[in-house]
């Protein structure tokens, strides 16, 4: 599946395309199939995220997982700092992104 | 200090009035990212993993109790409760929102701070020796030559859009405590017949392809310092690769042309550009360098007094130095606790350094390109009091140049750049040899840690270093040995196929362990693998 990310324009929050909307959680992104660059292009251009890109991700039954590691510590935060990532209060959110 | 005049604040103050207008403009849609992009650079904003990263100039990494207070107060108020230390001796905040930006630049602005050229193809923030003006082995202090080029750099129209960025280090001693071979520009201040001038080296650098700076003057006058740096940027601004981001550097237009040839081309444009009439007069620097003066230190001698505490005695011993003032020495506040992150402190602790800055060395404090903190002149008397706070904020780990004073870069826990994390292997490294006694035995060794080719941990400087590199979607872990960024500069060596992460501390593990057996008496890690060369390290590692 393909999933759509880019940063928030004023948060600079990373955030992924919903199909309505932009999330925080990749939980709920949406696989944008052969549609993501239109819709980046467009929501580009309506100035609510920078630099949206399309990133390969598999599905699971939490939801989708990015295939980089990158994108799985854009998804969560810094693993050095689990109090600063979405999940604080997860003990095992680190071996996700890993 | 240097103290901003009314040049210096004006044209501050009127840069963040732009740059607020610029974001307004971006937030209204009146400029694409595209059109915005270049202009927040400028202004030290950046957009990296998570949020906007601001990188804050600490000019030649010297800056008050005020000011550090600013930047805690900024960590507090509009990031998440913390900063990180540079080996460019800047702060980057991690969690910046862009509304926010143009306030945070006018707070800094009245404290004489800004994020001016800390980005861009220009001229970076000048670095210099954190021991500068307390230095026992200085021949003058560097830092008054250090703003004399930052404010000759400063908005130079001539160089604002250079074929790549560029990095100029000061010093004034033997010693160097500021990689000043592998700076774009190094200047080395000796005292020649009695008078001041500087030797200057051109062409070092990091990144992807690693060169030590060559000699291009022996000495240049202090009169005619700056006609001399606009000559070497000028050459460099015409002839610079402009059409591979990755030749762009002056290290390979100095590698192409040869270093007599960029030295004859120097030496002519600088005959022709010492007749502009651009070199400030004498008094200038003078009137810079009365800002720099001693501080009223005391006469009176203090014994070091190591006080029956263990832990303050391996403090003293090992983070504390000789003071050209008898009765002072300078601290470094390391910002490497075991198992904690590389040059992170915390809003909270920034304020005590302030503090301690405050009360025991004349209110100053320095940022090291080792990401550790300096406090510059503190009384011998005073040494115990302030261990004794730095303790109790968890700053008090007594490792400065061991294995655990690890420098790394903020990797891909951070970094839009980087290849692998570099944070979590420079925790597991100083875990491992942080407990036992274990890098007290093994003694000096510099070990640094950079999360892709662009270097920034100074892995080529390292007698140990690391390289995180992406293969096939997985982090791997390139080991170089025989590093130096010291006056006995060297570039590291890649020691054969990388490791995963766990690996590469136990292969660090070896090397030191053969080091162990092998040195000879006084030897550091580095002078052993000169000696024995790289094949025997190699042999444990690989077998």
């Amino acid at each position: 599946m393909k999933l759509l990310t880019g940063n928030d324009l004023v948060s600079g929050d990373v955030v992924w395309w919903t199909g309505s909307g932009w999330s925080r959680h990749v939980a709920e992104a949406t696989d944008v199939g052969d549609g993501g660059e239109a819709i980046a292009r467009a929501e580009e251009g309506a100035r609510r995220v920078n630099v949206p890109y399309l990133v390969d991700a598999v599905a699971t039954a939490d939801g989708p997982r990015p295939a980089h590691i990158k994108d799985r510590i854009r998804a969560l935060g810094p693993t050095v700092r689990p109090d600063l990532t979405l999940k604080p209060a997860d003990p095992a959110a680190g071996s996700w992104v890993i | 200090m240097y103290r901003y005049d009314q040049y210096d604040q004006a044209i501050v103050d009127a840069r963040v009035e732009e740059f607020r207008d610029q974001v307004a403009r971006r937030l209204s849609g009146a400029l694409t990212e595209d059109q915005f992009k270049p202009l927040r650079l400028m202004n030290g904003l950046y957009l990296q993993l998570h949020a906007y990263m601001l990188r804050v100039a600490v000019p030649y990494g010297t800056l008050d109790s005020r000011q550090m207070r600013m930047l805690g107060h900024i960590a507090r108020t509009y990031d998440r409760g913390y900063g990180h230390f540079t080996t460019r001796q800047n702060i980057q905040f991690n969690w910046i929102k862009l509304e926010d930006a143009p306030e945070i630049l006018a707070e800094l602005a009245t404290v004489e701070m800004h994020a001016i050229q800390t980005s861009g193809n220009c001229i970076r923030n000048i670095s210099s020796d954190q021991f500068a003006g307390a230095a026992a082995d200085e021949v003058t202090d560097p830092r008054p030559w250090a703003e004399l080029i930052r404010q000759w750099s400063t908005f130079h129209p001539e160089f604002t859009y250079l074929p790549r960025k560029f990095k100029i280090a000061v010093i004034a001693s033997d010693t160097d405590r500021a990689a000043m071979r592998l700076h774009d520009i190094g200047i080395q201040l000796v005292k020649r017949d009695g008078r001041i001038g500087a030797r200057v080296f051109a062409g070092g650098g990091m990144g992807r392809t690693p060169m030590i700076a060559p000699e291009i003057a022996e000495f240049v006058p202090a009169e005619e310092l700056l006609s001399f740096l606009e000559a070497c940027l000028r050459v460099y601004n015409r002839h610079g690769r402009r059409d591979n981001i990755y030749k762009a550097r002056i290290k390979i237009l100095i590698h192409d042309l040869g270093a007599d040839e960029y030295r004859r081309q120097v030496e002519e444009e600088h005959v022709a550009v010492k007749a502009l009439g651009l070199d400030p007069p004498l008094a200038e620097l003078d009137r810079i360098a009365a800002m720099f003066g001693d501080p009223p230190f005391e006469s009176v001698e203090s014994p070091l007094v190591p006080n029956g505490d263990a832990a303050f005695a391996a403090w003293l011993d090992q983070n504390t130095s000789a003071h050209k003032h008898p009765g002072y020495r300078v601290v470094t506040i390391s910002l490497k606790p075991i198992g904690g992150i590389p040059g992170d402190a915390s809003a909270d602790q920034i304020d005590l350094m302030a503090d301690l800055a405050e009360r025991y060395s004349f209110d100053e404090l320095r940022v090291t390109h080792a990401q550790n903190i300096v406090l510059p002149h503190v009384a011998a008397r005073d040494l115990f009091a302030v261990w004794s706070a730095l303790r109790d904020a968890g700053l008090a780990e007594a490792n400065l140049d061991l294995i655990s004073d690890i420098i790394a870069c903020p990797g891909l826990d951070y970094c839009s750049l980087a290849n692998a994390r570099s944070i979590p292997l420079a925790q597991k490294i100083a875990t491992r040899f942080g407990a036992n006694g274990r890098q007290q035995e093994l003694g000096e060794l510099k070990l640094k840690i950079s999360g892709c080719i662009n270097a920034c941990g100074h892995h080529h400087a390292g007698h140990i270093g690391v390289l995180g590199v992406d293969r096939k979607g997985v982090e791997n872990f390139q080991l170089l040995l025989g590093g130096s960024g010291a006056e006995d500069v060297s570039l590291a060596r890649i020691t054969g196929p990388g490791f995963s992460e766990d690996g590469v501390v136990d292969a660090i593990e070896k090397v030191t362990d053969l080091y162990l057996a092998r040195r000879e008496d006084g030897e550091r890690f580095l002078d052993t693998y000169r000696r024995l060369g790289m094949e025997p390290f190699k042999e444990v590692i690989y077998g």
